[in-house]
């Protein structure tokens, strides 16, 4: 059962993360760089998980579980703060939203 | 054949993943984001972690998803072509992610797999409720209270006026 090498994933959780990182610094839509902030965190589960596997214990899943439910709070604030910005500029684009930027 | 079906699921992760930043609309991009969320509970379950699986599932591809199609309806927003050429901030986006990549690959190079044989138990719903009942009761009811804040937090902030 255990034919493939813990490397593996972690090659496949970084490169996760990677493109993630790549989707947050390039893309200007807001809800796209939620989405890219979502991968990211996905990736740090799948770390979570694979170590889990590799040590031969499932208390890994617990912090996995902690990341989904962290996420979902994530996803609601932020996007009703995506839709309170809309409101008030009309634009999700991150780019237009410089208000608190010098 | 789980190698076999680790390498499927895991282009397919990756594939999704890129369609999620490359996709013009936010459709697409949501869309190829519960794709990326499925293949990803594939490869949860070929590491036995059936009951996160099953979450990832539930809550990722399911309930966080429908937020952001609503969203993304709410605020109609169209075809927001941009152009796809290469910028500078896209080359230096494009270089930290890649340096980024490199960094993690190195530095994950020296676990060794252990490959201890799990117990029977492992990842069932029922050890993971043990443990999350005994040992890990004190993150599991501030967890409680982030999403009781989040909720009000969101109905406040979205609302139009309070």
């Amino acid at each position: 059962m255990h034919d493939i090498p813990l490397y593996n994933y972690l090659v496949l959780a970084a490169l996760l993360f990677s493109l993630g990182v790549f989707g947050v610094l390039v893309r200007r839509n807001a809800l796209v760089v939620f989405m890219c902030v979502e991968l990211m965190l996905n990736a740090s589960n799948l770390t979570f998980l694979a170590f889990a596997r590799d040590a031969g214990t499932d208390m890994g899943h617990l912090p996995a579980l902690f990341v989904i439910a962290v996420a979902a709070a994530e996803a609601a604030i932020g996007l009703a703060i995506v839709i309170a910005v809309f409101r008030s500029r009309g634009t999700v684009n991150v780019d237009d939203i410089r208000t608190m930027r010098l | 054949m789980t190698t076999f079906l680790f390498y499927v699921f895991a282009v397919l992760t990756v594939v999704a993943a890129a369609g999620v930043i490359a996709a013009r609309s936010p459709i697409y991009s949501a869309m190829s984001l519960v794709g990326t969320f499925f293949c990803l509970a594939g490869i949860y379950v070929l590491l036995l972690a059936h009951t996160i699986a099953v979450l990832q599932v539930m809550v990722y591809a399911g309930a966080i998803m429908v937020l952001f199609l609503f969203v993304i309806m709410l605020l109609s927003l169209g075809e927001a072509v941009g152009p796809s050429k290469v910028t500078f901030p896209r080359v230096v986006g494009g270089l930290t992610a890649a340096g980024l990549f490199a960094a993690l690959v190195i530095a994950t190079r020296p676990f060794i797999p252990v490959g201890a044989e799990p117990p029977a138990s492992f990842g069932t719903l029922q050890s993971i409720g043990a443990q999350l009942y005994t040992q890990w009761l004190a993150p599991f009811e501030a967890v409680s209270l982030l999403l009781l804040v989040a909720m009000v937090g969101a109905v406040v902030v979205a609302k139009s006026r309070v």
